[in-house]
Order: structure tokens, then sequence, then C-alpha cells
């Protein structure tokens, strides 16, 4: 197989790149823009949250360093907590950018592990895809949430690998390996990545992607840290598609045992 | 009259519109959304839309998330 033409679908839309990227918590927008180009991702998350009323109307608006023309935008429904609000977001991201109905649902359940809600993201799943949209779902790594997510007409589910923003890698990769094993739509790993070999690992289980803001934008040097992701994905990807050597308890020699001229 | 924006309360002419109060915050032309009492008020009918006394209105955009 010939990586360079691998894409996947999200949406009846090919992506070449299986690095999506989140856009919080850089220094500034120029950082924003700095670090997604070199992560090479083709779709970027935004949240959406009240403009500030008089202040500075001239202020650069994120869009303008990731326009919607290059990237496609995935508006998340981040911070929501009811399967309302996130339903809420949904609708006002869609207003916001002109009838783009491509979403990233995510209902948390707790501050403290910011874990999902899964019973009020199922009903907001349910709501949103009814309505029309497209929904790519935040949720946990429970292999049968999963796949009735699947069911409902969810077109990406994204597990998390250990809570957002902790960088503690793939805690669990037995479910996750469950999960892309016994799916029919596309596997994002969501959350918890937190250096390069966390994404090659996503991808060595067979997930058709992974979806990171933290690893990237709390790096020391985040423009270089979008970089390696960008490289771990393609390593581990090609990994996977290589399919690796067994396992084995002892030894195999690399050089031939014949022919040793003592 | 008064109404509630981003949930504050603020002073606007009677029989302001949407489009009237967009043009007064200078958010004319930007990426914005608005809700007028949890009614998304899409941006092709600010001109039409009359705003009301007590109204609470919520003006969003995109920012840095992920």
């Amino acid at each position: 197989m010939n990586s360079s033409n691998d894409s996947f679908e999200i949406a009846g839309k090919t992506y070449k790149s299986r690095l999506l990227v989140g856009s919080g918590k850089y220094k500034n927008l120029e950082e924003t823009r700095l670090a997604t180009e070199a992560s090479g991702a083709e779709i970027v998350t935004v949240a959406i949250r009240r403009s500030n009323i008089g202040q500075n109307p001239d202020e650069p608006n994120l869009l303008d360093a990731i326009p919607p023309e290059k990237y496609t935008i995935l508006p998340n429904t981040a911070g929501c907590f009811t399967a309302d609000d996130a339903v809420r977001t949904c609708q006002l991201a869609r207003e916001l950018l002109d009838g783009h109905s491509l979403v990233k649902l995510e209902v948390l359940g707790d501050q403290k592990t910011l874990y999902p809600d899964v019973t009020a993201t199922l009903e907001a799943a349910e709501t949103l895809i009814k309505d029309g949209f497209q929904v790519m779902v935040y949720t946990t790594d429970d292999p049968l949430i999963a796949k009735r997510l699947e069911e409902m007409g969810c077109v990406a589910v994204m597990p998390l690998a250990a809570p957002i923003g902790s960088g503690l890698g793939i805690r669990n990769p037995h479910n996750i390996r469950l999960i892309v094993e016994n799916a029919s739509v596309p596997i994002l790993v969501d959350a918890g990545v937190g250096t390069a070999s966390d994404a090659a690992i996503a991808m060595e289980l067979g997930c058709d992607g992974v979806l990171m803001n933290t690893a990237i934008a709390a790096a020391k040097d985040p423009v270089l840290m979008a970089s390696a992701m960008r490289k771990g994905i393609e390593a581990g990807r090609e990994a996977f598609l290589a399919g690796r050597m067994p396992k084995r308890a002892y030894a195999s020699a690399s050089s031939p045992l014949d022919g040793l001229s003592t | 009259m008064v109404i509630t924006l981003n949930g504050e309360e603020q002073n606007i002419a009677d029989g302001a519109t949407a489009a009237d109060l967009v043009n007064s915050l200078e958010l004319t032309g930007k990426r914005i959304a608005m809700e007028v009492n949890r009614t998304i008020i899409p941006r092709s009918r600010y001109e039409e839309h009359q705003l009301t006394d007590g109204d609470k209105i919520e003006i969003v955009h995109a920012i840095g998330g992920g």
C-alpha cells in the first residue's frame, strides 16, 4: 500500500491529514496560525463564546488566523454540561459559520475530570442528528457506547485517551482497539495525548486520526511540537498499514548464523 | 428600552432592530451569531427583526478551543 494516497472520509469529505487540532491555549493568534500550519491539520476545532461587547471592535478574529476557506472549521461544545446547552451551542455555530453542519459534540459531566456525561451526550447527539447536524462525538472509551453512537448516526466517534488536557497518553489501548475493530465510522482519539509517541500509538492501534490541542499549545515550542505530532501521526499510521512483526519472548538473530569465519 | 446583552443590562433606542444593535456595537459584517430570547436570528433577518423591551440577547463568536 502506498501511504502517500492514504486518506479518510468524514461526512462525505476526504481528508489527507489524520491530525486534527484545537485552537485554544495559544499565546496569541500568530502562534495559533503558525502551529496550525506546522501540524498540517485540515480540520481545526473552535469554541463558541460570548463576544466582548464594547472592547476593541478591531481585535483580530480567530477565523482570520484559521480561515474557513482553508480549513474545515469544527465548532465544539466545550464547556457545556447539559444536552440543551450543547444543542444550542451547535445551532449558534451553524448560524455563525453560514449553515456549516459538522460539529464536535461534547457534554461534560464533571469539572475535575472533564469526563463526558455519556447519557447527556446520547441525548444531545439524537437531537442534533434529527436537526440535520453531522456529529463528531467525544465520548468515553467504552466500546458499547461508541457503537451505540455510531448506530445513532454520528459521523465519527472520538473516545478519550485520558482526561482532556492531562497529557497522560493512551491509558487503555485495549479499549481503543476494541472500538476500532467494531467500528464502521472513523474513530479518532480525542483528548489525553501528551507527546508525539502517544499520537503514534493511537495510530498504530488503527485509529483513523487523533484530535489534540493542549499537547501542542502547552509545549515549550508549540510550532515545533505541531510538526512532531504531524510526523508521529504519519509514522504511527504507516506502521499500522505496514503491520508490525509479532512479539517474541526470546531473541531471533538479525544476522545469519551460518558462515561465521571462526 | 432596556435589554440584556450577554448578561448585562443595556439601554437602547425604542424601536431598534437587531441590525441597529449590531451596528452600534461596531460588529456589522463580523462573524457573529445572535440569539434573542433563546431563538437564533439569522443574519439575513437583522434588518427586519424588531427588538423589544426586556429582550435577552446573546451575541457569540468563535474563539480558540479544543
